[in-house]
């Protein structure tokens, strides 16, 4: 399709928005009062994880050490190139670049795609240990650490939620770039009009810098107590 | 008031004046402002129908009466959280020497067991003119301890001991109700408590059948589940020596301090990793599942009787006041 | 008298822009979606109300006679779900929000249509998760779940109620968020934030609430879902868990819920005086600043609900002052209101008769909320009928009543015709008095000490109950005779012309019922808000 720049834009503009102008700001709230409401989400279970870790310190140091800190840490900066991927992306959308914006919004999904898989490794391994809450939760060296197991459960129920809103989130993620690639390939955005890939990118940032806290939370927690 | 409807239960505590003067005065100013906002809508409303005042005056505001009926209510609410909070603060602190009564609450019943070691189901006698501490937890899910007559109300809850006191002031007898909603009898977690002159109490008391005071039986139970190996009382324990502990400050291994309290005690029992005394090794097990809420009641009993030298005698007689009770 | 206009329902409308169920299951117009809520929500509505009814119909005799213990606790927890859920949390904001906000500022729609649309499919997936339960056995809990009874003990369908709540709620988020885009962003040339009428303003603070509250109860009712399925002891004393934090989680979001209901019927209330008053309101920047207030405030105070939950002396002393201040913000509106009766040009149309009623009932119900924060009092009366007639007192005396009034209000611009005058001021009437026979007793009830979510009850309590019975069926009437004479308004009513009332607003400058653009051209704003003064005050005759 050989239409301009401009001519996508008029296209993209829907009937109730006066201007190009207004479409693009209501958008871009739009997607970052989203955001909001998803910190409000998350943070219900960062609140009771607090709340937790404070009752239970001990406990949560023992949950902390059956982490793999590899993984983890691998997995975090696996996001962390996802987001260089998916901003460089954006900037090219913003240039019409849109080959260069396709091929790095792919790069972005496989970097999608290798987070979920160390995490199914990861909880496969937690699985097969029994650290997943429930009747079957068995945690071996709890009394030799003098804990109580069921304070490492709670720290696994929270582990378990957390980083499945998480993962969640980010097969939504991958989701919503892969429409963005799709629609980009077929030339829907231009300089001119370019908002949904960036509001896909405030998206994925967001997820991004829920791992961002997660990790250190979870697997980063020292013996030392006054964490 | 009147028998048959009556609107306004029985004031049977000291708190009770107090609930209801705070309450009066609240009902005295809700009626005002209620009748004043009534009153101007309606006189309003009809002054200026618009049959008799076709142009309506435009008028954009007025800071000062905006300042008036934002500053005045602001004032006013001051006054009544004031007051609210001085008898929130009265109803938090029990006086030294209460007389104490354990309850577990379960559904759909309430247990009550007398420091003495009586026992009841669904009813509690007390003594008038006596200050009465209720030392509660439940076996399942949250209830609450509502006496109407007294204006005390305090949730039950399992995993903690929660406590209310009151004054008895009037012989009587009183609506007990469970008032947090528990499952399918809520409603017929019901009881009374029977308020008696202190010789009628004494006489109930001795017909109690009690099987020992509860710091008896507590000693008991210490004994039986081998507390007493580690818990010694002399420092050779692999766990610290109890006496005197409850009501003072404890120093714990990670450099906190907390008040050994009834639940600190409890705590203790049923989860030991959570606080470990500075200098000991956590190696106390926990007893969870080997132990009643009735049990935890008469082991935290027992702990509490460590506390003063001498054994406290039966019969409810006010004990020698070295406990700091809080809560 | 002005010579008569002719009045004739605009040929192409909203109405009967395309006909046929996929036109309107796939709409995006926003005036089509409010009314699709509109009609959803009057169905939960009247779910809700038949659970009432058996509630007071079983409190009649002191004994538990007339249903199961189990299944009068399912009657009180399906009613306040249906009620808080279905029903007032939506209502004012998605059928009169959604229908109005748009054509308030001068926009064509809200900034996301299609979200609007999604919006409803949520709340109908919900309320459909919700109703299964209810049919399939119901759900016991309270709606207010506390735990460790809706995780452990509960044997009634507690996941799929709290799937159906956790659906909904994103609905309000979506609701919430489409607003505070459009207030921001569409507003007309010369819309400037001082010349929005309050109704926005309302919604606009009742939306931050939607948008910031209604995730952690989401997170909050996630969980104790999760808790049932996985035993997993997040909130379970006997696995290690905190029930109080389950408490602190769920009203962090439920007591902000409450100014989320009571906001836009305020809203409502202000368009309606200031018409039938023919002014401005009185203290405009006050209260639309009090609209703000409100909403900030309202997050503070959430531990209120839990003085005597076991929470420490001195947080409650907290919760208490803060609770103190919030309800200042709401008495400013009222004096307000009142002021600006003062000179006046008062006409008593039913929707006036009901924002004088709220005024009236909404103060004693605030008021009443005052004895609530007062730590000392609450001691006594919270878990008793006392805080069932407070909220009683502001769900119903005030909300459904702003609610009401609005809707006989904006009847003419929904549907372009008149509603009957005279049977909708009998109902009026009807749930004026039916209202207060039903819950001022119960006042007394709780002061004297009967616990709420009673079954069954000591015989002194009676006569007290039978009254609240008594006025509970003429409530009910009040209810239905709208339901009857608004569908037939609908084919016999007359009709109404752009603006029956000779109100201010751009809502009135378009036809009744509006054109699916709403606008022809896009309005430019050179006036204040309630401009009165320059309104003129003939009356328009509406043809037949």
């Amino acid at each position: 399709m050989a239409t301009s720049d401009i001519e996508i834009a008029e296209h993209a503009l829907q009937h109730h928005f006066a201007d190009m102008d207004q479409q693009k700001e209501s958008s871009t709230f739009g997607m970052w009062l989203f955001l909001v409401t998803e910190i409000m989400f998350f943070g219900g279970l960062f609140c009771a994880y607090l709340v937790y870790r404070a009752t239970y310190y001990q406990a949560f140091v023992e949950g902390s050490q059956t982490m793999n800190i590899w993984l983890g840490a691998t997995n975090t900066a696996v996001l962390i190139c996802s987001s260089l991927s998916m901003a460089l992306g954006v900037r090219c959308a913003q240039l019409g670049k849109t080959r260069m914006m396709v091929v790095l919004l792919l790069i972005t999904i496989v970097f999608g795609f290798a987070f979920l898989g160390i995490k199914a490794i990861e909880y496969h391994e937690h699985w097969t240990n029994h650290q997943f809450p429930g009747p079957n939760f068995q945690f071996e060296g709890a009394e030799a650490a003098g804990v109580n197991p069921q304070n490492i459960q709670i720290y696994f129920s929270l582990y378990w939620a957390m980083t499945g809103l998480h993962a969640l989130h980010m097969v939504i993620g991958i989701g919503l770039v892969a429409w963005i690639v799709i629609a980009g390939w077929r030339g829907a955005y231009s300089p001119d009009y370019y908002s949904p890939v960036e509001n896909v990118g405030l998206y994925w940032h967001f997820v991004d810098l829920v791992w961002i806290y997660l990790f250190p939370l979870l697997y980063l927690i020292s013996k030392k107590h006054g964490g | 008031m009147w028998k048959n409807l009556p609107l306004f239960p029985e004031q049977a505590s000291s708190m009770a004046s107090q609930v209801d003067g705070l309450y009066f005065l609240l009902v005295g100013v809700s009626a005002f402002f209620t009748l004043l906002i009534f009153v101007l809508v309606f006189v309003f409303a009809v002054k200026y129908r618009h049959t008799a005042h076709p142009r309506a005056e435009q008028i954009e505001g007025s800071l000062p009466l905006e300042l008036t009926w934002t500053l005045i209510p602001l004032g006013i609410s001051m006054i009544f959280f004031a007051w609210g909070a001085l008898i929130y603060f009265q109803e938090a602190r029990p006086p030294r020497g209460a007389m104490e009564v354990y309850a577990v609450a379960k559904q759909w019943m309430w247990k009550f067991e007398h420091d003495t070691g009586q026992r009841e189901i669904n009813a509690l006698h007390l003594p008038v003119n006596r200050d009465i501490k209720m030392i509660m937890s439940s076996q399942d899910t949250i209830h609450s301890f509502f006496v109407p007559a007294f204006r005390i109300k305090q949730d039950v809850l399992p995993g903690r001991f929660t406590s209310t006191w009151f004054h008895t002031t009037k012989v009587g007898t009183y609506h007990l109700f469970c008032a947090e909603y528990c499952g399918t009898e809520h409603s017929g977690m019901i009881g009374e408590v029977v308020v008696m002159e202190p010789t009628a109490y004494q006489a109930w008391l001795a017909n109690g059948g009690a099987t020992g005071t509860m710091a008896a039986n507590g000693k008991e139970l210490f004994t039986q589940l081998g507390c007493a190996t580690c818990h010694r009382s002399d420092t050779q324990g692999r766990g610290p020596n109890l006496t005197g502990v409850f009501g003072k400050p404890v120093q714990l291994d990670d450099g906190r301090t907390v008040m050994a309290d009834e639940n600190y005690i409890r705590e203790s029992i049923l989860n030991p990793q959570a606080k470990v005394v500075a200098g000991f090794k956590p190696i106390m097990p926990t007893f969870q599942g080997q132990v009643t809420e009735e049990s935890l009641g008469a082991l935290v009993s027992y702990v509490k009787s460590l506390a003063q030298p001498q054994q406290k005698a039966a019969g409810g007689a006010p004990q020698p006041g070295a406990a700091n009770e809080s809560n | 008298m002005a010579t008569a206009v002719q009045v004739t329902v605009e040929t192409e409308n909203y109405l009967n822009n395309g006909y046929g169920l996929k036109s309107w299951l796939l709409t995006k117009d926003h005036k089509r979606i409010a009314i699709l809520y509109l009609i959803s929500i009057t169905g939960m509505f009247f779910v809700g109300g038949f659970f009432a009814m058996l509630i007071r119909l079983e409190l009649l005799t002191p004994a538990g006679d007339l249903v199961s213990s189990d299944t009068y606790n399912k009657l009180f927890t399906m009613h306040g779900i249906s009620m808080i859920f279905f029903f007032l949390i939506p209502s004012v904001p998605a059928v009169l929000g959604n229908f109005l906000i748009p054509l308030m500022v001068g926009a064509k729609d809200l900034a996301f249509p299609r979200i609007n649309l999604l919006s409803w499919y949520l709340y109908i997936i919900g309320a459909a998760f919700a109703l299964v339960s209810m049919v399939m056995g119901g759900v016991d809990t309270g709606w207010t779940f506390y735990t460790p009874f809706s995780t452990t003990y509960s044997n009634t369908h507690v996941i799929g109620t709290a799937l159906g709540i956790f659906i909904a709620g994103f609905s309000s988020i979506f609701t919430g968020l489409n607003f505070i885009v459009t207030i921001h962003r569409m507003r007309a040339p010369g819309m400037t934030w001082t010349r929005l009428p309050l109704f926005c303003w309302s919604n606009y603070a009742a939306s931050i609430i939607m948008v910031l509250g209604t995730p952690v109860v989401a997170i909050t009712i996630l969980l104790v879902a999760l808790e049932r399925l996985f035993h997993i002891g997040v909130f379970n004393p006997a696995l290690g868990g905190d029930p109080l934090l389950f408490q602190h989680l769920f009203w962090f979001y439920s007591h902000p819920a409450v100014y989320i209901m009571i906001l836009p019927g305020m809203g409502v209330i202000s368009e309606v005086v200031t018409c039938f008053s023919r002014k401005r309101v009185f203290g405009y920047e006050f209260v639309a600043l009090a609209s703000i207030a409100i909403a900030v405030l309202g997050f503070l105070v959430w531990a209120h609900h839990m003085f005597v939950a076991g929470i420490s002396v001195y947080a409650a002393l907290v919760f208490s002052l803060l609770s103190y201040l919030v309800a200042i913000p709401s008495a400013v509106k009222i004096f307000n209101w009142t002021a600006t009766l003062y000179k006046g040009s008062i006409r008593y149309d039913t929707p006036m008769l009901y924002a004088f009623g709220f005024m009236g009932l909404f103060t004693i119900g605030g008021l009443t909320g005052v004895f609530l924060a007062s730590i000392g009092v609450d001691v006594h009366v919270t878990d008793t009928y006392f805080v069932v007639a407070h909220f009683h007192y502001v769900m119903v005396g005030g909300m459904v009543l702003a609610y009401m009034a609005g809707l006989h209000f904006w009847w003419p611009k929904i549907t372009g015709r008149m509603y009957p005058e005279g049977w909708a001021k009998l109902s009026a009437l009807l749930v004026f008095v039916g209202f207060n026979l039903t819950f001022f007793p119960q006042f007394v009830l709780g002061y004297m000490g009967m616990p709420r979510r009673y079954h069954a009850y000591p015989p002194e309590f009676q006569v007290l109950n039978v009254l609240s019975t008594a006025g509970a069926s003429v409530l009910a009437m009040g209810y239905v005779l709208p339901m009857i004479y608004f569908l037939w308004s609908l084919k016999y009513g007359k009709l109404a012309g752009p603006n029956p009332w000779n109100a201010v607003g751009l809502e009135w400058m378009t036809p009744s019922p509006p054109p699916t653009h709403n606008f022809d051209e896009t309005p430019v704003v050179t006036w204040e808000a309630y401009d009165y003064e320059h309104q003129p005050d003939e009356e328009v005759t509406v043809g037949h």
